[in-house]
């Protein structure tokens, strides 16, 4: 069974021959990288019907026994990953190249294929030092994309972007040097055995290793102190880019569960308590900088890109609680949030780059205005938490999930404020860009040459497409809502099933 | 699920699927459209006829449908006489509304947008009044705000629809989450989120320590929507919708589902102190502030909107005193609130149409012209204020009643005093709404000239007209479904008698006060308004504004100055948060004894240690000369490469030496085109915190490498020395490692190197297309050249040491598997040599010698490896899985053949192509800015004495 590294395998044969041998042709590199999504999808389907057994599925690179080789571990939590990603990328490539981003710059199809396969190797991966590796082709990628066709505030942004994750994978390095001195191994499972067999008073390492890992992946996640570079990078990047970039937070919040569940979990004394401790009161000030960002925005991208840091903060609060039901109710925030935003982005860009800028000025109403308000409306109350979309119940989970005294003051209020700031934001946002545009006498087109150049009049269908697929997947996933958290639950389970994890990789016959 | 289940489903169901329908019926007309509203509505009230009956009867109608049971949420419904009542409301009213939005709106509007807006909204209202979770409760309450602020937005173009629609967004939105939290709280003092769970559960509610929070927030929710002092203020401005939307939301329905929840919850949370005073007196108040206000507005529809939230006040204050008898009495009001204030609002719409303005200062006189709209606003003003026989008088008197025995802290007065009060005030703005608008002489200067609309407006508002007189003359006929709302309320078995005749009671002195009163107020209007205006009073919109502003001005000042996008402020939090956290982390434990003892140190390693030193510090303090700090930065390099040749690290020893090598001649020839020197930007304080910031981090690092290097540990790599040779078949561990055992780690990096050539790529066609390119193209870049660029002696060494540095690499390649080397250095060492060349004779010389595309390299180099790992499947074996063997060629001795060196290959090829395709990016950027190129091997030719003789002349 060879379907497990497929979602890696498939982009990177796929990408080099984008980017080397179809680099002349955009129509051919937009077929190839379009029927590799699509692949990639099918298979992330496949592999959500195959984790669904519950059973944890271990791929053996090099049939290298663990913890010696690499392994790939597929469980309900890692295919749910990929699928997110899939749907996420399929979604953002169509509208790509439905407005000719793909073409505005060198290599886009080539990137966007190695940044699936780092996105999908980190989420497949059941070792941290591979993980460390895809982080970089994730990170390499994303900066590839994150300045496709340049410009100059991109530039500098993008500079920021690359900067601060250097830098965390510079922390990511002495993290596991500091991991391997103190346990001897790098696979995940090879450390949840080993490190409850530390003794308490002789942590002292694995502590640092922990916290320091946890800060890797903060740095991902965009999570208060370091979300600094985010706002920045997201408002910058071309549209499509900033809505793909949704599931990078996630691959940051994906691996604090992992990690820091699996291998310094509960039940592990010495660590077990770590991280909970300090990304608990890091996400409510992240669900604070987030709000305040989007109702204090001048520009739509920047406030998209905030309301993206106040989600992930949302979203953190529930992984701070390490319990199962709170992890079911980040994984279903998880799964709207992504989605969410990247039909925030994807709907800005069909409106920004039919107006002059993204400010939140009132401009002429642009063709299709009422299109592109309800289209706005619908995604901005789904971010915001606003009924009937997932948003809503996605918040109902989580504030549910934290009923810990002593937590439950804080989180609640920060959730609950939180959200008011965003819609009131969102709401002059929209107000300013959708309405009162209106009242503003289109300035007579100076000629009929000019009008048509100027303003790229009508989106087609094929440009709505996919906001439209987000919002369907939204509703869905509010209808589903029932399914949908019942195999969250299942999987929330086997996350914190440690055992399991440990056993199943570690188990010499078990054949992937 | 029952018959009747599955029909309060649909119900439940239509208008939402209905909403679907005028968004494309206005393609056939504006009736059709109207009607395609009007029938989803009629179906609904249809079915719900059907059920009333059952209903009235004391039954119960449920359905259930499960939704996310693990949250406790489920789309079930349940009817009883309070759902019945406010559902018959809300479609019955939605009825008569889109009749009169029908005629209202005009040919401009966009009457599907509408019409599809009011069905979400009446399938939302409809959701909270028979919703038998509250989960689904809230999401329905959030859904009423949302409807109402695209209502209330529904004229974009007007500024006050849009302040007004975010307004009653924020003040109703925050109401709401509040509400969240209070019904969160609810669900788990009861353990379940069903209504019918919640109110058996009352005398638990009450009883928790979680009650007055519980209660709070969900009073919160209720008192914000249904406009309560002090957050009456938004529904005012939720008048800049159109009139159709005052008349129906804000005042027959959606205002009311604040008091509706109020009802509703009266089981589980009425009947303690914090209630009555909480509830009683914010109604109390409410009621008389509102009316006070309703008496000096000018403009008909604020006018209204006072009074509504006056009566809104009153209903709260019944609610609030937790009797049976006031419980009656609210559910009687609200009926006939309904019925007047509708009917009012359609007559202050029908006036605005027709007159073109609401300004009643502008008015009067319109009995003679309007005769029919007269007739209706009177009978519906008369049971504002109370009067006999109309069905207003009837519940205010109840509600004086019940006034007259509330004591309110201790004081027996208060209440009757205030009720009175307000009760007063309503009669004075009821009155003066007709005889300022409708009585007096006929004026000259109306901005239109008006006369009665036709038929399809006026019959809406006189249908209601009918039923203020019906129920006023008759109100036994509202008694059935008065005691089945009453009864759901209280939970008990009340068989009020709703009758015009009382006696001689306080309330009928009460009343007569008021009516008196409230008429003599009038007379004295003009004196009081004058006083009014010019009295200094609070203005709660500017008050709002300069809220939200300030929060505004204050987020942005947050947001701003935290990202300044200062890179260097955001590294050095992100160090100082590595360094603290993880000092906090290493204080919650110890460590292990250590296990090793301190090596001596030999004299050589101590000065390449002090070189190390030295160079380091040189950098900080020249960093400003890039030139120097580059030079710098290869001592370094080159030290560390030392130390791991005498760390016993030979692979890593000339991994190093060889990207160091390449990296600082790639540097360099970048260096060319950058500034030479940085600007110093820093003050000497941010320098010095930049210091203290670094040198804690290092030390961090430092102590964090000397502990662990201190200790021994059972690690996985003894396995990989075990099984190199059997395993892996190569006697070289570390090369082992990277291509066998963690071949996917090195897969991954080559990817990155590759994508890093195409980034850099993509970077230099974007940088040349940009206004950098104008820069380069201006930059006078002659006065950094040599005078003679390719040199005879560099020519002719590269020359020389082409095939040598070729060889060696070959070398590196195949002893790789064995002995230090591999694909990674062969890599860099052949790039190294390509990279002399053109250094040596320039770019363009060298690119016409090359025979093979860079971007074909890194991609047949990434297909190279990828393909070998896949080759493993064709044996069933995972991806990557090498497989050797031996070879003898009888000329040459036995050699070992492992697909290992296929996949190195890869690495090799991607590593030098990935190189050169950097180097190609430079060169580029160096034609662009005016190099010249050459196509001879050197700037001037050896054997060409004559010509550059010649060229001398």
């Amino acid at each position: 069974m060879h379907w497990i590294i497929l979602p890696v395998v498939l982009p990177a044969l796929l990408a080099p021959l984008i980017g080397f041998v179809m680099r002349h042709d955009i129509v051919l590199a937009r077929t190839a990288s379009l029927a590799g999504t699509a692949a990639f999808f099918a298979i992330a389907l496949g592999l959500t019907t195959m984790a669904a057994d519950g059973a944890t599925h271990v791929y053996r690179l090099g049939a290298w026994p663990a913890p010696f080789g690499i392994i790939l571990v597929l469980d309900r939590l890692s295919a749910l990953m990929v699928l997110l990603t899939g749907t996420l990328a399929f979604i953002v490539l169509v509208h790509a190249i439905a407005t000719g981003w793909d073409a505005r710059g060198r290599h886009f199809h080539a990137l966007f294929q190695f940044q699936l396969m780092g996105i999908s190797g980190a989420f497949l991966t059941g070792d941290v030092f591979n993980l460390f590796v895809f982080f970089e082709v994730l990170l390499i990628a994303s900066y590839g994309l994150m300045i496709h066709s340049g410009g100059k505030e991109r530039m500098r942004a993008g500079l920021q972007y690359v900067i601060m994750n250097l830098a965390g994978s510079t922390l990511f390095l002495f993290a596991l040097g500091t991991l391997y001195a103190s346990t001897g191994t790098l696979n995940i499972a090879d450390l949840a055995a080993r490190i409850p067999e530390i003794p308490a008073e002789e942590t002292a390492l694995v502590r640092v290793a922990a916290i320091l890992l946890m800060i890797v992946f903060a740095v991902k996640a965009a999570l208060f102190p370091v979300q600094f570079w985010l706002p920045a990078t997201y408002a910058n990047a071309p549209a499509p880019v900033a809505a793909l970039f949704a599931i990078m937070t996630k691959v940051g919040a994906y691996a604090i569960l992992r990690v820091h569940t699996t291998a310094f979990g509960p039940g592990v004394p010495g660590t077990e308590s770590l991280a909970g401790t300090w990304l608990f009161p890091a996400a409510i000030v992240t669900i604070a900088v987030g709000a305040f960002g989007v109702l204090g925005a001048r520009r739509l991208m920047p406030l998209i890109a905030f309301s993206v840091v106040g989600s992930m903060g949302t979203l953190l609060v529930s992984v701070a609680a390490f319990s199962t039901t709170a992890t079911t109710a980040a994984l279903y925030y998880m799964i709207h949030s992504t989605l969410a935003a990247a039909c925030l982005f994807l709907i800005a860009d069909l409106v920004v780059t039919r107006r002059s800028a993204d400010t939140l000025h009132p401009e002429p109403a642009t063709a299709q205005n009422g299109l592109f308000a309800a289209l706005f409306f619908a995604a901005a109350i789904a971010m915001a938490g606003m009924p009937p979309l997932s948003g809503f119940l996605g918040k109902l989970l989580v504030l549910d999930a934290i009923r810990a005294p002593g937590f439950i003051g804080w989180a609640w209020s920060a959730i609950l404020v939180g959200s008011l700031f965003t819609i009131v934001g969102f709401a002059r946002a929209g107000s300013a860009l959708f309405w009162k545009s209106t009242a503003i006498a289109d300035p007579v087109p100076q000629t009929a040459v000019d009008a048509a150049a100027d303003t790229p009049s009508h989106a087609t269908t094929v440009q709505v497409a996919p906001v439209m697929l987000g919002l369907i997947a939204l509703a869905a996933l509010a209808i589903f809502a029932g399914p949908v958290s019942a195999y969250l639950d299942d999987t929330s389970a086997q996350l914190f099933d440690r055992k399991g994890y440990v056993d199943a990789v570690m188990d010499p016959v078990e054949e992937g | 699920m029952s018959h009747e289940g599955t029909l309060l489903f649909l119900i439940a169901v239509l208008p939402f699927v209905g909403a679907l329908l005028p968004g494309l019926m206005i393609r056939a007309g504006r009736t059709v459209c109207a009607v395609s509203t009007a029938v989803p509505t009629l179906l609904a009230l249809i079915m719900l006829l059907v059920l009333a009956p059952a209903v009235l009867r004391g039954e119960v109608v449920q359905a259930n449908i499960d939704w996310l049971p693990q949250l406790g949420l489920s789309a079930s419904f349940f009817l009883d006489g309070l759902g019945l009542l406010f559902a018959a409301m809300i479609l019955g009213v939605g009825l008569l509304i889109t009749l009169y939005a029908r005629f209202y709106l005009s040919g401009d509007d966009p009457m599907g947008q509408f019409y599809t807006y009011l069905l979400l909204f009446q399938g939302a209202m409809l959701g909270i009044v028979i919703s038998d979770n509250i989960l689904l409760l809230l999401i329905f309450w959030e859904l009423t705000s949302l409807s109402s602020f695209l209502l209330i937005g529904y004229w974009k173009h007007l500024p006050e629809g849009r302040q007004g629609a975010r307004m009653a967004l924020a003040v109703t939105g925050s109401g709401g989450l509040a509400m969240i939290a209070g019904m969160l709280i609810l669900g788990s003092v009861v353990g379940s989120y069903n209504l019918t769970d919640i109110l058996q559960a009352g005398d638990a509610i009450r009883a928790s320590e979680w009650y007055l929070p519980a209660l709070i927030l969900i009073l919160l929710g209720a008192f914000t929507k249904s406009a309560q002092f002090p957050f009456h203020f938004w529904l005012p401005h939720a008048m800049a919708a159109p009139t159709p939307v005052s008349a129906y939301l804000h005042s027959a329905t959606m205002v009311k589902a604040g008091v509706f929840l109020m009802a509703r919850m009266w089981p589980a949370l009425a009947g303690t102190d914090a209630w009555f005073y909480i509830v009683a007196t914010t109604g109390l108040i409410t009621m008389v502030i509102g009316a006070l206000i309703a008496l000096f507005k000018d403009d008909l529809k604020a006018l209204l909107a006072f009074s509504t939230v006056s009566h809104l006040g009153l209903l709260t204050m019944l609610l609030g005193f937790g009797t049976e008898a006031a419980a009656v009495a609210a559910v009687f009001h609200i009926i006939n609130h309904l019925t007047f204030k509708a009917a009012l609002f359609m007559t202050a719409g029908i006036v605005d149409h027709e007159t073109h303005t609401r300004d009643i200062k502008r008015l009067g006189g319109l009995r003679h012209l309007m005769p029919v709209t007269f007739l209706i606003g009177t009978v519906a003003a008369l049971s504002m204020a109370g009067i006999p026989l109309f069905n207003g008088f009837l519940s205010k008197e109840m509600m004086l009643e019940e006034a007259s025995h509330t004591d309110w802290f201790g004081s027996p007065y208060a209440v009757p005093i205030l009720a009175t009060i307000g009760a007063l005030l309503s009669v004075a703005y009821s009155f003066r709404f007709v005889s300022h608008v409708f009585l007096g002489p006929k004026r000259e200067d109306y901005p239109n000239a008006p006369h009665d609309p036709p038929f399809g407006m006026w019959a809406a508002p006189a249908i209601l007209a009918f039923l203020v007189i019906v129920i006023g003359v008759a109100p036994f006929l509202a008694e059935g479904i008065v005691t089945a709302a009453a009864n759901a309320i209280t939970g008990a078995d009340l068989h009020p008698h709703l009758k015009i005749w009382h006696g001689v009671t306080p309330a009928l002195w009460m009343s007569i006060v008021a009516v008196l009163g409230g008429a003599v107020l009038l007379t004295l209007h003009r004196p009081l308004d004058r006083a009014w205006i010019s009295a200094p009073r609070p203005e709660a919109k500017p008050m709002f504004d300069g809220l939200v502003a300030a929060l505004v001005a204050a987020s942005r000042w947050i947001t701003d100055i935290s990202h300044n996008g200062a890179i260097s402020r955001y590294l050095a939090i992100f160090t100082i948060t590595s360094v603290l956290l993880g000092f906090a982390a290493y204080s919650g434990s110890g460590l292990a004894m250590p296990t090793r003892g301190l090596l001596g140190v030999p004299p050589v390693i101590a000065v390449g240690w002090i070189m190390l030193i030295v160079a380091t510090v040189s950098i900080v303090v020249m960093h400003h000369y890039r030139f120097r700090a580059l030079t710098l930065l290869g001592i370094i390099g080159l030290s560390i490469s030392a130390g791991f040749a005498y760390l016993s690290a030979p692979d890593l020893a000339l991994t190093q030496i060889s990207v160091e090598t390449v990296t600082i001649m790639l540097l360099l020839l970048a260096l060319h085109f950058l500034p030479k020197v940085t600007p110093k930007e820093s003050a000497i304080g941010l320098r010095i915190r930049d210091g203290i910031i670094a040198l804690a981090a290092g030390g961090g690092v430092g102590s964090l490498a000397y502990a662990f290097m201190m200790r021994d540990i059972e690690t996985i790599s003894d396995y990989h020395i075990d099984n190199s040779y059997e395993g892996g078949g190569g006697t070289n561990v570390v090369n082992v490692i990277l291509v066998d055992f963690r071949g996917y780690d090195t897969y991954g990096e080559i990817i990155v190197l590759g994508i890093a050539g195409l980034v850099i790529y993509a970077l230099m066609h974007a940088l040349l297309d940009g206004p950098a390119a104008k820069r380069l193209k201006n930059t006078d870049y002659s006065q950094d050249r040599s005078r003679d660029r390719h040199p005879l002696m560099m020519v002719v060494v590269t020359r020389v040491l082409m095939p040598i540095a070729l060889v060696v690499g070959l070398y590196i390649f195949l002893r790789g598997h064995n002995q230090p080397g591999g694909g990674f250095v062969a890599g860099l060492v052949v790039a190294i040599a390509l990279l002399m060349q053109y250094m040596a004779s320039g770019f363009a010389w060298t690119q016409e010698r090359k025979k093979i595309e860079y971007h074909t390299m890194i991609g047949l180099g990434v297909l190279v490896a990828g393909l070998t790992g896949i080759g493993a499947w064709l044996l069933g074996q995972p991806f990557l899985t090498s497989a050797y063997t031996y070879v003898h060629l009888p000329p040459i001795e036995e050699f070992e053949l492992a697909t290992a060196m296929l996949f190195d290959l890869g690495v090799f090829l991607t590593v030098l192509g990935a190189v050169m395709l950097m180097l190609y990016s430079l060169s580029r950027i160096a034609r662009f800015a005016g190099e010249t190129v050459n196509v001879t091997p050197m700037d001037y030719d050896p054997g060409g004495y004559v010509t550059d003789e010649e060229a001398e002349r």
